[in-house]
């Protein structure tokens, strides 16, 4: 199974090795992967129809728990079949949509790694693989959305696509890392036992929020439903693939199968249902006033995402067979409308639905497809659709004293999705053919055949439920739900309530859809609550962010070497201040200053003459110089303490900085004052603290009693064990010489930065 | 800067300061001094040289950029360091001669390595003082 998975990435990998030769009809091999997958995985249907799940386990991360653990069950077995169905009437469909396109082996390779991820999504029951693949299909789909990367449109769209997704895949994952501690296993199936520990928990609240942000982001819940109508700016096939059947299902998915381990509760309910029903209701109304047959696909699509996620949160088993039923339902036909959609802008070059008509006339299997999927979304009887309609009013229904708020609300959803389906599917067929469209053709079958089979689909199983009932819909109807009845899928129930609820639904749609004609007034009308929208407001809240962290950077990051050195000083000596005011440790006494001697003072009096030369010197010659003085007054000091290395290192080190100031200051400008008088009261009240700051701390730690141990160690090993008798030497050398190694080749670094850094600008300047 | 007597001083200080800088590497193991101090020591001598004659004197003198001694040198410590991998012990174990050669004394991997740093820091530092010099 792993390579099944892993195929998909596996070919990717190796496209750009055979770029050249797949570019014309060689690329026909592609479709063939998903066709071997579709195979592969429809092969295990009878033993899932007989309960009888598919486990493969390899090792990846032992230590952290993580693994490639696969699992193929009811509901994993619909979403793979989605997945390698469609992606194969998809890759054919491509085929004929792209032919031509220079970079067509590149578009295979960005849908390989897609459906790759989406089969390891869905098949994975180790949560953080899970997390991992989720990723994946984040990454896959920026590069598929912004394929047509010379569009600043589409570029800006994939990475609203990818900033949004990949929000919430941060989410997810502080999600599944507190979900897999607090029930003790990053395995799904073993956090199925564990379920009421879980939900009992404290950090319940916490895992079912940062779940839910990961599945609303990626399923285009409101208000983050605003990437995928951006996300229309992909090629049709994309759109198709990703957008009805697929990747934005996958947040349906997860909440599908954490639904048994975590579901049933209040917070899980009532928070589905509000976003869901918010989500449908927003987005099926939103679809009334586009023009765009992409972007009322769009629409209808979010619309969908959110009567899924509603039924999911409903939780009853009406509603989670009705979700399941509509998953397969929703994909059948909104992939159609796409595909239809892709056929109707790749003949006519418009997608505008106030111009298109009468196109039956020229492409009638093309509108045999759109008609049949607009029916089926409509919930038309005989269709598939209206199976799935009536389940999600039967689950309404019953839902105790909301019953008449959420069928309501389900009702006025579906006669807006009827609208959208009848104006994606029917209207650009019907009516007068404009003289435009006089040379429009039938396109290759390649094209019309993917859509037109969907779509039968979606009548077949209307009419023979049975088909799929028990091989399909009842394992997955099992594998997320607890209670393990029995399910039965029937177009007919009789003239019952719910038969009435779908003929109004029918009947007002399609009066709406004869009274209500799409224009650009309506469109514009919708339009002025567009600065409301929360594609709006995440577009300022980016550039707010943009300037903020422009006038952050800048205010830090000023190029001037002594600001930097001052928030340095000023930060550690509030630190440090905060630290020492909490107690400090050691007193003055006066048998402290009994051993000092008399050099010692002296060489401290010419330090401090030396310091007042250096501030109040107003040449910077005398300056550099009386520096160097308190250099070597210090190396004095180090050989009074008798650390003879140090003090010869010093001295020279002294010396150099003291020929490089000169060399440097010899260039520069003489100014008599250096700064203003209130710039040198701040810098020496900064210094002045600093500096009494650190003679504290040293205090403080010459106060703790000393540790001798590292020093003995090396005094009387250095001759035994390293033959020499400079210990310091030695250390340096022999016993600490892999930090002498890193040292020099810091140093050897720097060097070459001051090297080129002078370098270049002195060939820049030599350019002018 | 350029006065007679500097001029005079520092054709002779060059080579007693280089001296001195290898007596300092040499004497490391045993008494104050290493491959660092002798490093800088050989590196003033070089700027002396170049305050007294000019740079493009120092530069003959030396014959080819400083630069070309930080890799030389950084070979040199990691060969010592790493020979004894060939003698199937770790990194940096130091090795030795039985007996002291005249003059130089005992020799083991840690001299070598000694000198190179010794080669690095010259390297570094006239690259930088050089490069400073040569710029403004």
């Amino acid at each position: 199974m792993i390579i099944a998975i892993l195929s998909g990435f596996i070919l990717a990998a190796i496209v750009p090795f055979f770029s050249p030769y797949l570019k014309k009809n060689a690329s026909l091999i592609f479709p063939l992967l998903p066709l071997l997958l579709f195979g592969y995985f429809a092969s295990f249907f009878p033993r899932i129809k007989n309960g009888d799940p598919v486990s493969m386990f390899y090792d990846w991360v032992p230590s952290f728990g993580v693994d490639l653990s696969f699992r193929l069950d009811g509901l994993s077995l619909l979403f793979v079949l989605m997945i390698t169905g469609i992606g194969v009437l998809v890759f054919f469909y491509t085929f004929s949509y792209m032919k031509g396109h220079e970079y067509i082996d590149r578009f295979y390779a960005f849908l390989c790694m897609f459906m790759a991820s989406m089969l390891g999504l869905v098949l994975s029951d180790n949560i953080i693989t899970l997390f991992i693949f989720w990723e994946l299909t984040s990454i896959s789909s920026f590069f598929l959305i912004g394929f047509n990367n010379e569009e600043p449109a589409s570029r800006k769209s994939a990475l609203l696509a990818l900033s949004i997704t990949g929000l919430g895949g941060f989410f997810l994952l502080a999600g599944m890392i507190l979900l897999g501690t607090v029930g003790g296993s990053y395995s799904i199936q073993e956090l199925l036992s564990s379920s009421e520990a879980i939900k009992s928990n404290s950090l319940y609240g916490g895992i079912i929020f940062f779940l839910f942000i990961g599945a609303f982001t990626k399923s285009a819940q409101f208000p983050f439903h605003f990437w995928l109508p951006g996300a229309m700016k992909a090629p049709t096939p994309v759109s198709t693939y990703l957008h009805s059947a697929t990747m934005v299902k996958a947040g349906i998915y997860l909440l599908a199968r954490f639904s048994p381990v975590l579901g049933d509760t209040f917070w899980w309910n009532s928070t589905l249902v509000t976003v869901g029903a918010i989500t449908m209701l927003y987005a099926a109304i939103h679809a009334l006033f586009r023009l765009d047959l992409k972007g009322i696909l769009a629409y209808s699509t979010i619309s969908a995402l959110g009567i899924l996620v509603f039924l999911i949160g409903l939780g009853t088993d009406e509603a989670l067979l009705a979700a399941g039923v509509f998953i397969l339902v929703h994909a059948l036909y909104k992939a159609t409308l796409f595909l239809v959609a892709g056929i109707i802008d790749h003949e006519t070059g418009t997608r505008d639905v106030t111009v298109l008509s009468g196109l039956g006339k020229v492409m009638l299997p093309v509108a045999l497809a759109g008609i049949l999927a607009a029916l089926s979304n409509a919930g038309a009887p005989p269709f598939f659709g209206f199976v799935g309609k009536d389940l999600i009013y039967e689950a309404t229904m019953q839902y105790g004293e909301w019953a008449v708020v959420l069928t309501g609300a389900a009702i006025v959803t579906n006669i807006c999705l009827l609208f959208a389906g009848l104006l994606a599917g029917v209207k650009p067929f019907i009516g007068a053919l404009p003289e435009k469209f006089g040379k429009v053709h039938l396109p290759s079958p390649l094209m019309w055949v993917p859509p037109l089979i969907l779509a039968s689909l979606g009548l077949v199983f209307g009419l023979f439920p049975s088909l799929i009932e028990q091989s399909l819909i009842q394992p997955l109807f099992s594998s997320i739900s607890k209670s393990g009845t029995e399910i039965h899928l029937k177009l007919w129930h009789g003239f019952n309530l719910i038969f009435g609820l779908s003929m109004t639904t029918l009947i007002l749609g399609t009066l709406l859809f004869w009274k209500l004609k799409p224009s650009k007034n309506l469109f514009q009308k919708a339009f002025r609550f567009e600065f409301l929208s929360p594609e709006r407001l995440v577009g300022h809240f980016a550039r707010g962010f943009s300037g903020f962290a422009r006038i952050w950077t800048g205010f830090f990051q000023n190029g001037y070497l002594r600001n930097y050195v001052i928030t340095i000083l000023g930060f550690l000596t509030v630190l440090l201040a905060y630290r020492l005011y909490n107690g400090i440790g050691f007193q003055i006494k006066a048998e402290m200053f009994e051993n000092v001697t008399l050099y010692e003072i002296i060489v401290l009096l010419i330090m401090a003459v030396s310091i007042v030369f250096t501030v109040f010197s107003t040449s910077r010659l005398v300056a550099v110089a009386s520096l160097g003085v308190i250099g070597y007054s210090i190396c004095l000091i180090f050989l009074f303490y008798s650390a003879p290395d140090l003090a010869m290192t010093q001295f020279s080190i002294d010396t150099l900085t003291v020929i490089l100031f000169v060399l440097v200051i010899y260039n520069l400008p003489k100014y008599n004052t250096f700064s203003s008088t209130p710039i040198r009261i701040r810098d020496g009240i900064l210094s002045v603290f600093f500096g009494l700051l650190i003679a504290v701390l040293t205090l403080e730690v010459l106060n703790e009693p000393l540790n001798r141990e590292t020093s003995e160690f090396y005094a009387q090993n250095a001759y035994t064990l390293a033959k020499g008798k400079n210990v310091v030497n030695v250390i340096l050398v022999d016993f600490r010489g892999f930090d002498t190694l890193g040292e020099i080749s810091v140093l050897a670094i720097a060097a070459l930065g001051v090297f080129s850094l002078l370098k270049l600008r002195l060939k820049s300047i030599e350019k002018e | 800067m350029k006065t007679l007597i500097f001029k005079t001083a520092s054709s002779y200080l060059l080579p007693l300061l280089i001296l001195f800088s290898i007596f300092i590497l040499l004497r490391g193991h045993y008494l104050p001094g290493g491959g660092f101090v002798g490093g800088l020591i050989a590196s003033i001598a070089f700027v002396i040289h170049s305050f007294a004659n000019g740079l493009e004197k120092t530069r003959t003198i030396i014959k080819f950029h400083p630069g070309f001694l930080i890799p030389v040198g950084l070979l040199i410590a990691i060969i010592s360091g790493a020979a004894p991998l060939f003698l199937g012990q770790n990194f940096m174990t130091g090795l030795w001669m039985d007996d002291p050669i005249p003059v130089i004394g005992m020799v083991g991997t840690a001299l070598f390595f000694d000198t190179g740093v010794y080669i690095v820091v010259i390297g570094i530092t006239l690259t930088i003082i050089f490069t400073i010099s040569e710029t403004l």
